[in-house]
């Protein structure tokens, strides 16, 4: 019984530490996500405005731009999967790894084949342990992740869209005197060097976590290339396209003037669009990620503080009946040597 | 004085918001000033460059704004850029040692990334105020 009572003991301490060193991740996701938040609407004024720009300089006719319009008969598409790095995140990773699976079943019904990306450790080593082949990894920063993190991811991909599903990537190793002044092309998206020989793809998804609100967070798949900017409009402009002539309606709508010609701008915006577009997926997911591992630890330590409380609770017991036991055999002597 | 609605936006976060006389630039085709009234036009800055802003009330100031845009109306203009730095963000020394990094390095290898970096530091220092030989 005395040995039972230690061994109680012990697993409330321990189990006392666990809840504070949950009790503290929690504290500290929470503080992430609130900060985290911040960027996600911090980042928002430059999306919208490039969005604008975009849509403007597509209608002033970049509309044949390859962003634009969907390949015939895509052959592979590129999928980035945004994970965490670090567990202790209740089914944060699941969610989107069920996700990543749910679309590449689909994207191979539709005769395509899917070439991944992966963000994040969690997402790595999910598919290393699966042995599929990853054109992209990249870790180390999914808590706070910053704009260089995804422009490097992105100039991978844009990368592997320009050179389309049939082909692979070349990097071009020029020495001459190009880029900044002179040449035509002033602005020439450069390939990273490490995405010589990757696979080529026809369109880009990304897999990421929806920060909805505190509680909810979806895992989602995007298409992001090419971009569907028909679609997208009406949610707005359905009525503003028609005032268009009329200068009745906002000046949004005017004649807009370009430097460069809007094909050349629009060889330029694609590699920053996919890159925006990349960073809003991680900054969302980040706060997502956030956002779960709070959860997660609130009810690790919820958890803890229970059993806690039951170990208290058979440990007085045990204590009580050690307590009794030591009584009645005490009394039990005392009665042997009165007799 | 006639005015306009000027935000200069980061990928990160709005750097500047307020109202101003005039704002020029540097596109990829040259030199830019817009006043108020300017007609609607979306351009392209150099890769690293300086934007400068009047505003109404204060000081002229300047932006090192990288991989930017702008994108200008009857009455407002928006740089938009990969990275924005105000002039009074700007770490002076700091970028003067990135310049006579990168002028070093391109002396042996005339690679893309020290361009890059030397013309992001000349930017930075043109922001700041510093001459800078071109």
């Amino acid at each position: 019984m005395a040995a039972n009572l230690r061994v109680l003991r012990r697993r409330i301490r321990s189990t006392k530490n666990i809840a504070q060193i949950t009790k503290a991740m929690e504290m500290v996701a929470a503080s992430r996500i609130s900060k985290a938040q911040a960027r996600v609407e911090a980042s928002r004024p430059y999306a919208d405005e490039f969005t604008h720009v975009l849509r403007t300089a597509a209608k002033a006719g970049a509309s044949d731009h390859p962003l634009l319009t969907p390949r015939e008969e895509p052959k592979r598409a590129a999928i980035v999967v945004v994970t965490s790095d670090r567990g202790l995140c209740g089914g944060y990773n699941a969610n989107v790894l069920r996700e990543t699976e749910r679309l590449i079943r689909r994207l191979s019904d539709e005769g395509k084949e899917s070439t991944l990306y992966v963000i994040g450790g969690k997402g790595t080593a999910y598919f290393r342990f699966r042995n599929r082949e990853m054109s992209g990894q990249f870790t180390g920063f999914s808590e706070v992740p910053d704009y260089a993190n995804a422009a490097h991811a992105a100039d991978h991909l844009t990368a592997a869209f320009l050179a389309g599903g049939e082909n692979e990537v070349s990097v071009e190793h020029d020495d001459d005197e190009q880029g900044e002044s002179g040449g035509e092309r002033t602005v020439m998206f450069r390939a990273p060097e490490d995405a010589e020989g990757k696979p080529g793809v026809d369109e880009i998804h990304v897999v990421f976590t929806q920060f909805r609100s505190m509680l909810t967070q979806t895992a989602i798949a995007l298409q992001v290339a090419p971009l569907d900017l028909e679609s997208e409009e009406d949610d707005e402009g359905s009525e503003s396209s028609s005032s268009s002539e009329d200068s009745d309606g906002s000046d949004r709508e005017a004649e807009y003037a370009f430097e460069p010609e809007p094909e050349v701008l629009f060889d330029s915006l694609l590699p920053k669009y996919v890159r925006a577009r990349v960073f809003a997926a991680m900054l969302d997911a980040a706060a997502s990620e956030s956002a779960a591992r709070q959860r997660a630890m609130k009810a690790a330590t919820d958890n803890a503080n229970d059993l806690v409380d039951n170990l208290v609770r058979e440990s007085n017991q045990a204590r009580q009946a050690q307590i009794t036991q030591e009584i009645s055999e005490i009394v039990g002597g005392s009665d042997a040597l009165a007799q | 004085m006639a005015e306009m609605q000027v935000d200069v936006v980061g990928v990160e976060k709005k750097i500047w918001s307020g109202t101003a006389g005039f704002v020029s630039a540097r596109t990829v085709e040259g030199s830019i000033g817009i006043l108020p009234g300017h007609e609607p036009l979306i351009a392209q800055l150099r890769e690293a460059g300086v934007v400068r802003v009047d505003p109404t009330d204060g000081e002229p100031f300047h932006v090192a704004a990288f991989g930017g845009f702008l994108s200008v109306t009857a009455e407002s203009v928006t740089v938009l850029a990969e990275l924005a730095e105000l002039a009074s963000e700007i770490d002076v020394a700091q970028a003067k040692d990135d310049l006579r990094e990168a002028e070093h390095y391109i002396g042996d290898s005339d690679d893309q990334e020290w361009r890059v970096a030397r013309d992001r530091a000349r930017a930075r220092l043109q922001a700041a105020g510093e001459s800078v030989e071109q």
